[in-house]
């Protein structure tokens, strides 16, 4: 027993919390600066195929996305179920591609318009003839740079 | 003199980010877009079919894909797994075929004086054709294309050609030009 210890011993002292408002700061700002909000809903389901030759999409505001896939269940009424081409938040068909890209480029700086690049987020079960007369149009308002979307496939 | 301001409660500031913080954990995506990258050829200005450079039998490599997704690769059946090699073989022409593509000698920095191969690779669909398929068959020769490369750099550089600086890089695709080129869309039986 030393005489130096007091009876009941020291209370633990409570931690200090006042930096938690910073830590939480920092990991907000983390998320705020690294996210991309969702631009559209779609109304087609897209599962796009497997590759293992990818490579990744730079520069996500040069991308104009083209939707093509079967309408989604509530759509299915109205739309049926064959492939639909989606651009922006609506069905669209083969025709109007060419005004999309007119009004994409139309959205971009005077300098970027001749980088932007397609990109065919397309359902793996679409059958060619679809993608054969997208890419007609898209020759057709040369717009030349295309990627078919696809998720890296397991090795 | 004026009062003290009291001291502002702060600790309900983090209860406030935290709140924040939770709906952008939750509306974020992170995912990449990954794909593959394809350049498509210019409408040609004039559609006179003399203009069509004329290629020998030899030098092409036609791919055809039928509805049922079944590959015609120079009039023989094979499976997207044979593919790969068959193009490779193609483009090689290790023992010069006569039925293989020909060579021309051409100068190429680092390399020198080069036998480079004029084969090109025809790639047509049908309109029935799916169109994973179509991406397997890109990938296959995309693959084919990085595993030449690949080779070319790794005896030269004991290096892989994605690792290789860009003035190497140019001349390695210059050693093994890998043209593919999609026919222009016949429209047999109507548009749908």
């Amino acid at each position: 027993m030393s005489k130096f210890r007091k009876e009941g011993g020291k209370e633990t002292p409570a931690i200090s919390t006042a930096s938690l408002p910073d830590i939480v700061f920092m990991l907000l700002f983390f998320f705020m600066v690294s996210t991309t909000m969702r631009e559209v809903d779609l109304n087609v389901s897209v599962l796009v195929p497997e590759a293992k030759e990818i490579v990744k999409l730079e520069k996500k505001d040069l991308v104009s996305n083209i939707y093509v896939g079967v309408p989604m269940r509530k759509f299915q009424k109205t739309f049926g179920t064959e492939p639909k081409i989606q651009l922006n938040d609506q069905f669209a068909t083969v025709d109007d591609i060419q005004s999309f890209i007119a009004s994409e480029r139309e959205a971009r700086k005077e300098e970027l318009r001749n980088k932007l690049t397609t990109s065919l987020k397309v359902d793996q079960y679409t059958k060619m003839g679809v993608i054969i007369d997208i890419k007609q149009e898209l020759r057709k308002a040369s717009s030349l740079k295309l990627n078919y979307s696809t998720r890296q496939a397991a090795e | 003199m004026a009062r003290k301001t009291p001291e502002l409660n702060a600790s309900s500031m983090a209860d406030i980010a935290f709140m924040l913080l939770i709906f952008f954990l939750v509306s974020t995506t992170m995912d990449i877009d990954t794909g593959i990258y394809k350049k498509l050829p210019p409408i040609p200005e004039d559609e006179t079919p003399e203009n069509e450079p004329k290629v020998k039998q030899r030098n092409v490599l036609a791919i055809l894909v039928n509805r049922n997704n079944e590959l015609l690769v120079n009039g023989e059946l094979l499976d997207i797994s044979q593919l790969r090699e068959k193009t490779k073989e193609f483009i090689l022409n290790p023992k010069n075929d006569k039925n293989l593509p020909e060579k021309n000698v051409k100068t190429i920095p680092y390399f020198g004086d080069v036998m480079v191969s004029k084969g090109l690779v025809s790639l047509q669909n049908d309109r029935g054709t799916s169109y994973e398929t179509y991406i397997r068959v890109q990938d296959e020769l995309a693959a084919a294309a990085r595993e030449l490369k690949d080779a070319k750099a790794m005896l030269k550089w004991g290096k892989k050609f994605k690792d290789l600086n860009d003035d190497q890089q140019a001349a390695v695709k210059k050693y093994v030009p890998m043209q593919i080129s999609e026919a222009e869309p016949k429209n047999v039986g109507g548009r749908r």
